[in-house]
């Protein structure tokens, strides 16, 4: 496929985006902003316990509070079998989403929901979930990665038995798979080494941290169909799982997709849509459903802490000889943790010939974790990278150069076998080198401030995943695009915008729109930053899909041939036969006469999908006394395939290097020894504010994904691998200290340095 | 059914008046009794600021403000920003530096600005930061959004 780069009059240009003036009037309307005529407002109860028997749920004072219209248990869920389906080409087990969206007969973590209610204000609601009464048995827990492998741990599901083991076991266990990645000689790899370095790390928990809480307004119809208005990355997705949830047809659902605030890969899932539909069909009326941040924070997300072993040896030249890496991921409370794509992306931007890498994914009393930007990917970066870079330092290599002679290129096996196609790794190492960032002098330290630098890169695959749109002409010679991919980060504004490149149109010539479950195909859900790339492709696919039509159009106009039409910056002409043209505008008032209106359509399941690249660099500066660390200056750099709005390319990038200063520095998970979740609040969950930051300069490197008609590649994951590594290897070279914990909080850096300094 | 109070306020200029329960907050009485949805809810504890609103002309958290307490005040909200056929400065700053993702924050974020820019209008990128550290995004690492208040800034100040 021909990438032709250098024609493209709007690919590459910053638009104002087309839904922004809803969005700075407060127009928008996101999931919470839905208000139904006789709308009841749920409350959902949650188990104040990591782990517990259900003995009892009494709802009668709950049901006898003036105006609570009904109660929801377990009880009101059909009962599934277990088993996994595949749902587009994600596996679930609808047993396992059952039980998480209410807890049968125990609850496995602090904040699994155990019943719900519907009143008539969200007041009541709430009085009524406190009029509850459930009796629990209180059972042994379990929230250590480590601990839970051990053979005596306590167990969360007796039925689980591990996947992926050389041979069948029977035995209760909380290890739900294993994986195993190896290639050449390890053993021989080592010897080969000059050098060997070798660590154990420790990630806590984190949370994606949207801004907006979950929510969800169900209507029940007495004829059996259900709308549900959701903030959701998905609506297909959250109306598949809607119906494997509750055993019911698909199509007896609608899911219209609101705004959506954020989700990062945690509103894939669905926690809330089952429960407004059965307390919708209960009571007749719709009814809406919010969680507080604390019911965010204890029951949706969060991300996988980890336990990370890497090891690895690299002899004179600079060449890694070995590298063999071990991870176990929490899971949550179901089996799930991205350990597998971990697995497949530590070692990914180095060419490898002996490597071994085995992943876990092991249950713990928490919640179930979600996807979170290049899920799984962050966690084995903060352990390889921070590895790779103590090599490099100990062979007296520079870090970038010491990629230079390592990185992967076109053609290189990735851990997990397949070859890499045109990657753009090297140019971003290059990228860096080359910054003004990087050219500028190391920052020095001076008295009681320590600063230092350090850089880190990062892989991840993207996603190709289906997707459908449709291009209308309008009578005025404009266009709309109509998609199923919910927008989080200025995805209308690059569809509009492919089409109109196609279409020869102005930006603002195209309107976008993202339609429910019954206006468009089927399109899976905003994630493994697909939507420019799969959706981009579908919108480009119906958008030629209109050209051809348009010229058929003329050439009935004409009395020509189809094939003698040609159309070119928004006008149709024909060069036999006399020099005929008509622009768009003229030629879209005479459809009537011409054959009829013209709707370009196409669906795609794109495979050409361009894997991703980042390497970053930051200056920090640390107080010895205090542990804090202050980000002095940070530069980010990507292949970006091709940038089709460059500001929100950037914007993507800048986000989630926030979010990996947050994860490097001061989120995480602060569970109790009861198993309770002590920070489910944003004032104890400490994100980064716009003071914790400064200015984050962004590269965009544009090395054109081959199998994307406009060379697109996915960007909004991989920024977020490098940061906690990167922050780790310059905090290293402010202070000497190898930091192998995240976060790398003031209390751990400050207990990292007197363990130094008590060494000496 | 409790009580419920009569309220005299001032909304963006208008005057308003409604009836409230005590426990409502302004947040809960702005979106679900007026209508207003423009001012968004992200916590409730007054940690994330996407509730933000000026009230007598110093920013607030709506969410931890009564209804009760609007009586005789004045409040503006993300929906007084625009005057009819043109956005303020704030808000087309932000659409030209594409200072928004989600859009979710974005609302607060335009009420914090204006508060700051209405008690400072030059303010230094510090000062910028300082101000708006009450507000949480978390789509943006903030870059996009400081660059636009600084140029909205300039912008009002005729620079
Ligand atoms: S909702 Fe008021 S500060 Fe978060
Ligand atoms: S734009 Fe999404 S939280 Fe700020």
């Amino acid at each position: 496929m021909e990438v032709q780069e250098h024609k493209f009059k709007v690919i590459g240009t910053r638009p104002i985006r087309h839904d922004g003036v809803d969005k700075v009037t407060g127009r928008a309307k996101y999931g919470a902003d839905i208000s139904l005529p006789g709308m009841l407002h749920g409350r959902v109860l949650r188990s104040p316990h990591a782990h517990a028997r259900i003995k009892s749920i009494d709802t009668s004072a709950a049901l006898a509070l003036p105006g609570v219209k009904a109660v929801l248990t377990s009880e009101d869920f059909p009962k599934l079998a277990a088993g996994v389906v595949a749902m587009g080409e994600l596996p679930m087990n609808p047993r396992y989403l059952s039980m998480n969206l209410m807890a049968q007969d125990k609850v496995l973590y602090d904040g699994h929901a155990v019943a719900a209610v519907a009143a008539t204000s969200s007041h009541i609601a709430e009085e009524a979930v406190k009029l509850i009464k459930v009796e629990y048995e209180l059972l042994p827990h379990v929230q250590n990665v480590l601990d839970a492998m051990k053979d005596n741990a306590p167990i969360l599901l007796p039925e689980l038995r591990t996947s992926g083991t050389p041979e069948k076991s029977d035995k209760e266990t909380n290890i739900a798979s294993q994986l195993r990645f190896a290639r050449g000689d390890l053993e021989a790899g080592f010897k080969a080494a000059a050098v060997v370095v070798e660590h154990e790390f420790d990630t806590a928990m984190v949370h994606q941290g949207y801004i907006e809480p979950h929510n969800a307004v169900a209507q029940y119809n007495t004829d059996g169909q259900t709308t549900i208005w959701t903030s959701t990355q998905g609506a297909f997705t959250a109306r598949d799982q809607c119906a494997l949830a509750l055993d019911i047809p698909a199509s007896s659902i609608k899911v219209v997709p609101a705004e959506i605030g954020g989700g990062f890969g945690g509103k894939i899932g669905i926690y809330l849509e089952p429960l407004a539909l059965l307390l919708s069909k209960k009571t007749g009326k719709p009814v809406k459903l919010i969680m507080s941040r604390a019911d965010v924070l204890r029951a949706t997300g969060p991300t996988s802490g980890s336990h990370i072993r890497v090891k690895m040896g690299a002899n004179k030249a600079g060449k890694i000889t070995a590298a063999q890496v071990w991870m176990a991921y929490e899971a949550g409370a179901f089996p799930g943790s991205p350990v597998g794509a971990g697995c497949m992306t530590a070692l990914a931007p180095y060419d490898l010939e002996n490597l071994q890498i085995d992943g876990f994914d092991v249950l713990v009393n928490k919640p179930k974790t979600a996807a979170y930007r290049a899920p799984g990917s962050t966690n084995a970066a903060m352990g390889t990278e921070t590895v790779v870079d103590e090599l490099a330092e100990k062979l007296g290599i520079d870090p970038l150069e010491f990629r230079r002679i390592n990185g992967a290129k076109e053609g290189t096996a990735q851990p997990a076998g397949p070859k890499f196609p045109r990657i753009g790794f090297l140019e971003t190492v290059e990228a860096i080198k080359n910054s003004p960032h990087y050219q500028s002098p190391q920052p020095k330290s001076g008295k009681g401030k320590l600063k230092g630098r350090g850089v880190a890169s990062g892989f991840w695959f993207n996603a190709g995943f289906q997707s459908s749109a449709t291009v209308n002409i309008n009578t005025d010679g404009t266009a709309s695009v109509v998609t199923g991919s919910t927008d989080i980060g200025g995805t209308r504004a690059s569809c509009a915008m492919i089409a109109a490149e196609v279409l020869g149109l102005k930006a603002e010539e195209v309107h976008p729109v993202v339609a429910d479950t019954e206006s468009i195909g089927h399109t899976d859900m905003t994630g493994g930053s697909r939507v420019t790339f799969a959706t981009g492709y579908a919108v480009y696919e119906a958008a030629q899909d209109a050209v051809n039509q348009l010229k058929q159009r003329a050439a009935t106009l004409w009395k020509a041939k189809p094939e003698e039409v040609v159309y070119q910056d928004g006008a149709v002409s024909r060069t036999t036969n006399g020099n005929e043209s008509m622009t768009l505008k003229e030629l879209a008032g005479k459809l009537p006469r011409a054959g009829g209106p013209v709707a370009g359509r196409a669906s795609v399941n794109p495979r050409g999908v361009g894997p991703a690249f980042a390497t970053h660099v930051v200056d920090v500066e640390v107080d010895p006394e205090t542990g804090k660390v202050e980000i002095l200056r940070y530069t980010a750099t990507q292949d970006v395939g091709k940038a089709v709005h460059p500001s929100y390319v950037e914007g993507q990038m800048q986000g989630a290097v926030a979010q990996g200063v947050g994860w490097a520095l001061n989120e995480e998970y602060f569970y109790d020894e009861k198993g309770t979740l002590r920070n489910a609040g944003f004032l104890d969950y400490r994100m980064p504010t716009c003071l914790d930051l400064p200015m984050i300069e962004t590269i965009l490197v544009e090395v054109p994904n081959p199998g994307h008609p406009i060379g697109v590649r996915g960007v909004g994951e991989v920024p977020i691998i490098p940061p906690p590594a990167a922050i780790a290897n310059a905090i290293y070279r402010a202070v000497g200290v190898r930091m192998t914990e995240l976060p790398m909080s003031p209390p751990r850096l400050c207990k990292a340095i007197a363990e130094k300094s008590a060494k000496k | 059914m409790a009580n419920k109070v009569h309220v005299e306020t001032t909304l963006n200029g208008e005057a308003v008046e409604f009836l409230c329960e005590p426990r409502q907050s302004l947040l809960e009485v702005l979106r679900d009794v007026l209508g207003f949805t423009g001012t968004k809810e992200g916590c409730l504890t007054g940690d994330c600021g996407a509730c933000s609103v000026i009230l007598d002309g110093r920013i607030s958290c709506s969410c931890l403000v009564l209804g009760v307490e609007a009586q005789g005040k004045n409040i503006q909200t993300v929906e007084g920003l625009a005057q009819a056929d043109k956005l303020h400065p704030l808000q087309q700053k932000f659409l030209e530096h594409a200072a928004l993702q989600c859009g979710i924050c974005t609302p607060g974020f335009l009420v914090a600005a204006k508060a700051l820019l209405d008690r400072n209008p030059n303010p230094t990128e510090h000062e910028v930061r300082y101000g708006l550290a009450g507000n949480l995004c978390r789509c943006t690492g903030y870059d996009k959004i400081v660059r636009a208040v600084l140029d909205a800034a300039a912008v009002m100040q005729g620079r």
